[in-house]
């Protein structure tokens, strides 16, 4: 960011597309092995489009547009989300975000993730710390 | 159990912070600062180890959130099971070499359009007794058709 930041500027947006074998990897990572995301098979039989993203992996990407637009993690003190519709690998997500409000060091940022046209997070509401 | 008695809190979670943990983590999510890679950038940046990304507290909470949440006395029916929403409030940041010690208490449930929400309250402390993460974690359950 140059200077501080003004209500209604739009943070840098992050475009990432998830490859196709991330959610094994997230899986890993996190620990959370829920069939949904790493097999194929299980997710067609619950209705699903196939293996879909973890929610807190795109939550993830909300966080890393918010660290990366503020210079590091230090910056980001509260993230809130509510996770909508379902991503999925091997399309790209964009996450938009705009600086709602300015008070001090404080700034407060609205974010959304879409995937395919669809908001899969809509409305994350951010803290930073400047 | 006396119905009027609060059950008693859970033991806390202890969690060890690993270097290669935190690398697996910010490669697995796409981080690309070397603050969470590259121990001589954390170094030179004033750190003493690598620096979890914010995200990270997703790895030190797992145990406490998975024990609430297969709480038999809660019951959460685990088929019909999605993560509704999330929330996360950060403190000092968290290095490797950290222990960090999370409890998880059930802050609420409500039933809303026929399904029931259940949040779980965590808080994660760092070995300074410094709270790192404050996290509230929305599950709801669908009803069965």
């Amino acid at each position: 960011m140059s200077g501080p930041p003004q209500p209604g500027e739009q943070l840098a947006a992050l475009a990432v597309t998830p490859d196709r074998y991330v959610t094994i990897r997230y899986a890993g990572a996190s620990g959370d092995f829920n069939p949904i995301h790493v097999d194929e098979e299980f997710a067609r039989s619950v209705g699903l489009p196939g293996r879909i993203l973890h929610g807190l992996y795109t939550m993830a990407l909300v966080a890393r547009a918010q660290t990366e637009a503020a210079g590091g993690p230090a910056h980001l003190r509260r993230l809130t989300v509510q996770f909508r519709g379902v991503a999925v690998p091997e399309h790209e997500i964009v996450v938009e975000s705009v600086v709602k409000e300015v008070d001090g060091n404080r700034v407060l940022v609205s974010a959304t993730a879409v995937q395919q046209g669809k908001a899969v997070i809509r409305g994350a509401s951010v803290e930073l710390e400047l | 159990m006396a119905s009027d008695a609060k059950a008693p809190a859970p033991a806390p979670h202890t969690y060890a912070v690993g270097r290669e943990k935190i690398r697996e983590y910010a490669r697995a999510v796409g981080e690309t600062n070397p603050l969470h890679l590259d121990l001589d950038a954390a170094r030179a940046a004033g750190h003493q180890d690598l620096v979890a990304p914010p995200m990270f507290a997703v790895v030190y909470c797992a145990s406490a959130i998975e024990e609430a949440l297969f709480d038999p006395e809660i019951g959460i029916d685990f088929e019909m099971l999605l993560h509704s929403g999330q929330e996360f409030e950060w403190g000092p940041l968290v290095l490797a070499g950290d222990e960090i010690a999370t409890s998880v208490e059930l802050a609420e449930v409500y039933e809303r359009i026929g399904m029931t929400f259940y949040v779980l309250a965590s808080q994660s402390r760092n070995q300074r007794g410094e709270v790192v993460c404050s996290g509230r974690w929305t599950e709801v359950v669908r009803p069965r058709t």
